[in-house]
């Protein structure tokens, strides 16, 4: 990793110079022909642009001089010489257009690649990733990581291949000229080299800061503008002034060192290079009134001349090295997205259309019947057993923990048969939404069992069993579309009739259509145009179009008001006629009707029987119940 | 630029104008020090002199010495002038934010405020910081340069002063045609985070409905349409190089074609060339930085507009020049209320609302979703203005009130609670800051939060952390409370504030109110119909109208809706006590 701790510098490691390889293979496996012509055009452009300086002395020694003096001269020669170096120049332009174009579509194709292999592996990922990783953090590898990519590979990559080369033939053509002098030039590069690394590391320095400072403003003004509202009721605007003030400033004064490191850059090396240039042409001069090295005047006034073009593309190199560092730190988080363990799934159970024969027995078909059954092959002896899909869940000895030394459920037993309704109550962190985490295979159970309709989950092929599950839960989550689209989520193919069939469900029909476009009301950030309580409705409709056996509802109507709730219960409860539901609830009027309601307690059932009989108990339901105890 | 953002250079002013000084400064030695190479060459090394090469060598020491220090210089001030006017606008932004009202939040998304705070400031600094030095360096190298060119030869000078302005022209061009490109680019970047955003958030949603690839399909059409957008911006972008260099190989190929028949007919010297040949390099150097920064501004002025909406955004609300700054007590009238959030020819939210509160009573208020029960209570404290109608406070019009004066007496407890990073110390005293840590336990007691803290190890110095997600829903309502009370207002609101407290604590808290700060009135929106049953008066809500208003008493005998909920909800406790 390049160590980027706070105060840290820069520093090219192992790990970057992998990431880069990486990112290498990226552009050479998609682009392997386009990457070959535009390093064949960079050279091509490269000697064009050297060939302006080489050129010149080449003119002017041997078509220019020979013709002064004579009376009628002949520029015949010359003029041929100008068409070849017009030529030239003309394959340079043709070479630069070429490349500037094929580093669009290169650099551009490459980040059209690494977002979507991004967004797509994401999508294979475990739920425990969304929630150990911040969405922030997530957030930014698509934005911030993937803009300094792109401006890597479209503006460094290209600056920095055309400066080595340059560099490169310069350099070589002045070893030719005189390797003693060239000698004093490698020298200098030393020390540009030094002073390049010592002030790009300041600046990287500060860089770093300066990205650490934009974070925590960031996250206050985050903060501040979701309590905005709270800022205004309160007259708090003065107060977070000062604090944001605060951190303005420290964001001002990394910001301002950092871009003053990264600007002096350019004169430090550049004055350098003319000090080269003077030590160069007293050494020289002294050498060739001394005679040593074969140094004659002319090579001298030659030798000169490169050694003040060599200082610009080193320059160049020296200013694109902060930014190219800091695109593969970034690079390298993407990479670590990349390699992140995608969700396992070892389930082989799949879910098929089904209908019974004549013997009663199930058989697998291909249209739609409204039945569906468990397809389960039995690797031991190669057969095939048909389960219809009825909705009969149960858990087994079951435990478990997000972290392994850290339980969060108990051997928990349970059992749902088809068309029961089973509650959970209990405080924050009782386990409660845990247990509709593992019926969905968020995570996986360590130890004990859950049974669907007899099979072991495990064995179920997550998407499939996941098809079988509708779940409402507690914080609603819709997406930029109409309403319509929405609740087609549940079922993609929904026609529009069946929408509005579970839109009048759920009892979200009236307010849906009280709205200026109705059904084709856009909804843009996750629906803030609604209250929290049509969100939830909308929830519950698109729940209701996908029609599962199973239903697990997740305070699906904590922000729904007891009367509203009370009117979407009939709906609720044509919703769950003949489906298993798990419910979750804190207003425990709703769950009342249960089959039985299971009180939980620091990851244990402590009361569990239907209302009458926990009432009866007087237990912590009761007290519940009666308003005396807080459900915390 | 922008002329309105640049009013926010403010104190940087002196740095803003000192770099480009410096970098003129800069430009004249790094003219200068090429000629004295030249002589280096042509003098020193062609006769032998080393005598000459040391004297000149030194002086170009001394002048390199120098120009390093404007170069840094320059570079060192453009950088605090460029980091200076961010902060500025930065803070400019935050101001403004905080000067805006209700309506003006609705109007930004949190996310869209916090780019324009970030990226777009950066993009702005950028261009400006680049922008300030450049564009003093390249005019003033460009007429340098071709001075000392026609110092040398006019016929040349003369070329070039028909080849600049072509060149010049055509960089603009592009850098124009690109720019309505680079907007539509920005703005299909914003949705492609956001449908990032959105699968980000709701992974729990796209899992359990299996829509992983319909969400790809989704996703991959967004990422073509940038790519093919971005592609399209960058090809127009792509032409610069190439032009760059078409022209400057013509005006190498002419340079040498009419210097050399000069110096074959002996009007020009070879070195004179060579010199001649520098400084159209410099010039077309410049043109390319000029056209580089041109790309710069275009891409910072799609910035600058985002950073424009937000400073231009016209707060609904400003305080009367005489406003008043005394709530004489806690009197509230609703007269003929008209209320829509989309101003006057919006869906009406409340229609003909007129009520009478007495100071000191407590006050229910119930109704369904959408009744506008929220609607109501937020006219009070002014945070809308009416549509139609007035809203009095104390006898007087809400909007006749010094806003922070009005809001300080009128104290509400928001549905959307929100507390912020900070010990509970920090987080009630948002209701007066200078509040003695007893007076702070005083409103927590009364808020019936003062048990609760005292369990927790830090006790009130525990930790809050962002949102308030590590105190249970009825905690956080506590102390949400609690610090309304500390405001010592003389109307209090609370929004559905008390919905995850439970019964008992409920009560207790009505109780406090009703024994500690008789005075005050009490508004209290309530799904719950416990939480207002013992109130003076309950206001019915249905559909932005006022169905009913009286005592429990009188709503159980005249009221449908409160019958209604009142049944539902009691009888099903009754059953079992």
């Amino acid at each position: 990793m390049s160590k980027q701790g706070p105060g840290g510098k820069p520093k090219v490691t192992k790990s970057t110079v992998k990431t880069a390889k990486r990112l290498l293979g990226y552009v050479t496996s998609t682009y392997k022909i386009q990457f070959v012509l535009v390093l064949i055009c960079i050279l091509v452009s490269s000697l064009a642009s050297i060939s302006v300086s080489l050129s010149l002395k080449y003119l002017l020694d041997d078509f220019i001089i020979p013709l002064i003096g004579q009376k009628e001269p002949n520029f015949a020669e010359l003029y041929r010489a100008i068409t070849v170096l017009a030529i030239i120049f003309g394959c340079g332009v043709i070479a630069t257009f070429s490349y500037t174009r094929l580093m669009v579509v290169i650099g551009q194709g490459v980040l059209k690649r690494v977002r979507d292999e991004m967004f797509e592996h994401m999508q294979t990922l475990p739920i425990r990733y969304f929630d150990q990783n911040t969405n922030g953090s997530i957030m930014s590898l698509y934005t911030n990581d993937t803009d300094t990519l792109r401006q890597m590979i479209n503006q460094s990559i290209p600056q920095v291949l055309m400066s080595g080369l340059m560099i490169i033939v310069t350099f070589i053509a002045m070893i030719v000229l005189s390797p003693i002098l060239t000698l004093l030039a490698v020298v200098v590069i030393f020390l540009m080299i030094i002073v390049a690394r010592v002030i790009g590391g300041n600046s990287g320095k500060y860089f770093i800061h300066q990205q650490l400072d934009l974070a925590n403003i960031t996250g206050f003004v985050e903060e501040r503008m979701n309590g905005q509202r709270v800022v205004k009721v309160f007259n708090h605007e003065k107060k977070s002034e000062q604090e944001f003030d605060a951190l303005n400033e420290k964001l001002f004064e990394s910001a301002a060192n950092a871009h003053t490191f990264a600007s002096i850059m350019g004169p430090v090396i550049g004055n350098i290079g003319n000090l080269q240039f003077v030590l160069t042409a007293v050494l020289g001069g002294f050498l060739s009134v001394m005679g040593i090295g074969n140094i004659t005047l002319g090579v001298m006034a030659s030798y000169l001349q490169f050694t003040k073009s060599f200082t610009q593309p080193f320059m160049q190199v020296a200013q694109q090295f902060n930014s190219i560092i800091m695109a593969l730190a970034g690079a390298e988080r993407i990479f670590n997205l990349l390699d992140e363990e995608p969700e396992t799934d070892e389930g082989y159970v799949t879910l098929v259309n089904a209908r019974k024969d004549e013997n009663g027995e199930i058989v697998e078909c291909k249209e739609r019947t409204g039945m569906w059954a468990w397809k389960h092959p039995h690797q031991a002896d190669g057969t095939i057993t048909y389960t219809e899909l009825k909705g009969d869940v149960r858990f087994f000895d079951m435990s478990f923990g997000y972290e392994p030394d850290h339980m969060v459920l108990h051997d928990l037993t349970l059992y749902a048969k088809p068309g029961q309704k089973l509650a959970f109550v209990g405080s924050t962190g009782a386990g409660k939404t845990t247990i509709t985490n593992l019926i969905n295979r968020f995570y996986d159970v360590q130890d004990g069992k859950i049974r669907y309709d007899g099979i072991n989950i495990n064995k179920i092929k997550k998407a499939d069993l996941r098809h079988s599950l509708g779940i409402v839960l507690q914080d609603t989550h819709l997406f930029t579309g109409t309403i319509k689209e929405n609740i087609r989520y549940g079922k993609l193919d929904a026609t529009d009739e069946e929408i509005y069939n579970a839109a009048k469900l759920a009892h979200a029909d009236q307010f849906i259509r009280m709205l200026p476009q109705g059904y084709d009301t856009m909804l843009t950030g996750d629906g803030e145009e609604l209250s929290q309580g049509q969100r939830q409705l909308l929830a519950i409709a698109r729940a209701a179009i996908a029609d599962p056996p199973v239903l697990i509802l997740d305070e699906a109507t904590s922000s729904i008001d007891t009367r509203t709730e009370s009117i979407v219960q009939q709906g609720m409860d044509n919703l769950m006629k003949g489906r298993t539901v798990f419910v979750i609830a804190h207003r425990l009027s709703t769950i009342r009707n249960s089959n039985a309601i299971m009180v939980l307690e620091h990851g244990r059932i402590i009361e569990r029987g239907d209302h009458e009989d926990l009432i009866k108990q007087k237990g912590t339901y009761y007290q519940l119940y009666t308003g005396k105890l807080e459900l915390s | 630029m922008n002329r309105k953002l640049l009013q926010s250079v403010r104190e940087y002013k002196k740095q803003a104008f000192l770099a480009p000084v410096l970098v003129v400064l800069e430009v004249l030695l790094e003219v200068l020090i090429p000629l004295l190479m030249a002589n280096i060459i042509d003098v020193g090394i062609m006769n032998g002199d080393m005598n000459y090469i040391i004297k000149v060598g030194l002086l170009l020491v001394v002048m390199a010495m120098v120009s390093l220090f404007f170069g840094a210089k320059a570079g060192q001030v453009a950088a605090v002038a460029g980091a200076g006017y961010a902060k500025n606008l930065r803070h400019d932004i935050f101001y403004k934010i905080q000067d805006f009202s209700f309506g003006n939040i609705d109007h930004f998304s949190t996310s869209s405020l916090v780019t324009r705070l970030t990226t777009d400031i950066t993009n702005v600094q950028m261009a400006f910081m680049f922008s300030i030095r450049m564009l003093a360096r390249a005019p003033i190298m460009v007429v340098l340069s071709w001075i000392m060119t026609a110092t040398i030869s006019m016929k040349i000078a003369c070329l070039m002063l028909v080849t600049i302005p072509i060149l010049g022209g055509v960089l603009i061009f592009i850098a124009k045609k690109a720019h309505p490109h680079f907007i539509q680019v920005f703005d299909e970047y914003d949705v492609l985070n956001n449908t990032v955003q959105e699968n980000v958030n709701a992974a729990r949603v796209v899992k359990a409905y299996v829509r992983e690839d319909h969400e790809n399909e989704k996703f991959h059409k967004i990422s073509q349409k940038v790519f093919d957008l971005f592609t399209r911006a960058e090809m127009i972008v792509a032409w610069n190089s190439p032009v760059m260099n078409f022209v400057m190989y013509t005006v190498v190929l002419l340079i040498v074609l009419i210097g050399g028949e000069d110096i074959v007919f002996g009007t020009m010297q070879t070195g004179e060339l060579t010199s001649i040949m520098v400084y159209a390099m410099q010039i077309l150097m410049s043109l390319m930085m000029v056209s580089f920064v041109f790309v710069m501004i275009m891409i910072a002025e799609a910035s600058s507009d985002r950073i424009r909406e937000v400073l231009e955004e016209v707060p609904e609300m400003e305080d009367a020049p005489d406003a008043l700054t005394e709530v004489a007590n806690g009197d509230i009238d609703f007269e003929h209320v008209d209320f829509s959030y989309a101003g006057e020819d919006g869906n009406l939210s409340l229609k003909d609302v007129s009520l009478h509160i007495k100071s000191g009573q407590v006050v229910g208020v119930i109704g369904g979703t959408g009744s506008a029960k929220s609607t109501l209570v937020q006219l009070i404290p002014r945070l809308y203005d009416v549509t139609r109608g007035c809203v009095k406070v104390g006898g007087q019009d809400v909007r006749k009130y010094n806003l922070e004066k009005l809001r300080d007496q009128v104290s509400m407890v928001l549905q959307k609670n929100v507390l912020f990073t900070g010990s509970i110390y920090e987080n009630i005293r948002w209701g007066d800051e200078n509040a003695s840590n007893e007076e702070v336990q005083r409103v927590c007691k009364l808020a019936q939060a003062d048990g609760f803290i005292n369990e927790f190890p830090l006790k009130y110095n525990t930790m809050i952390v962002e949102g308030g997600n590590n105190v249970s829903g009825g905690q956080k309502q506590r102390l949400c409370i609690a610090r309304a009370l500390l405001k010592k207002p003389k109307i209090l609101i609370l929004d559905d504030s008390t919905s995850a407290v439970d019964t008992r604590t409920d009560a207790l808290i009505r109780k406090a109110f009703r024994e500690e700060i008789p005075d005050t009135t009490k508004i209290i929106i309530a799904q719950r119909i416990s939480s207002v049953e013992d109130a003076d008066m309950i206001i019915v809500m249905e559909n932005g109208q006022i169905n009913g208003v009286g005592t429990s008493e009188e709503l159980l005998k005249t009221n449908a809706i409160y019958r209604e909920v009142y049944e539902s909800q009691v009888k099903g406790g009754e059953d079992h006590e």
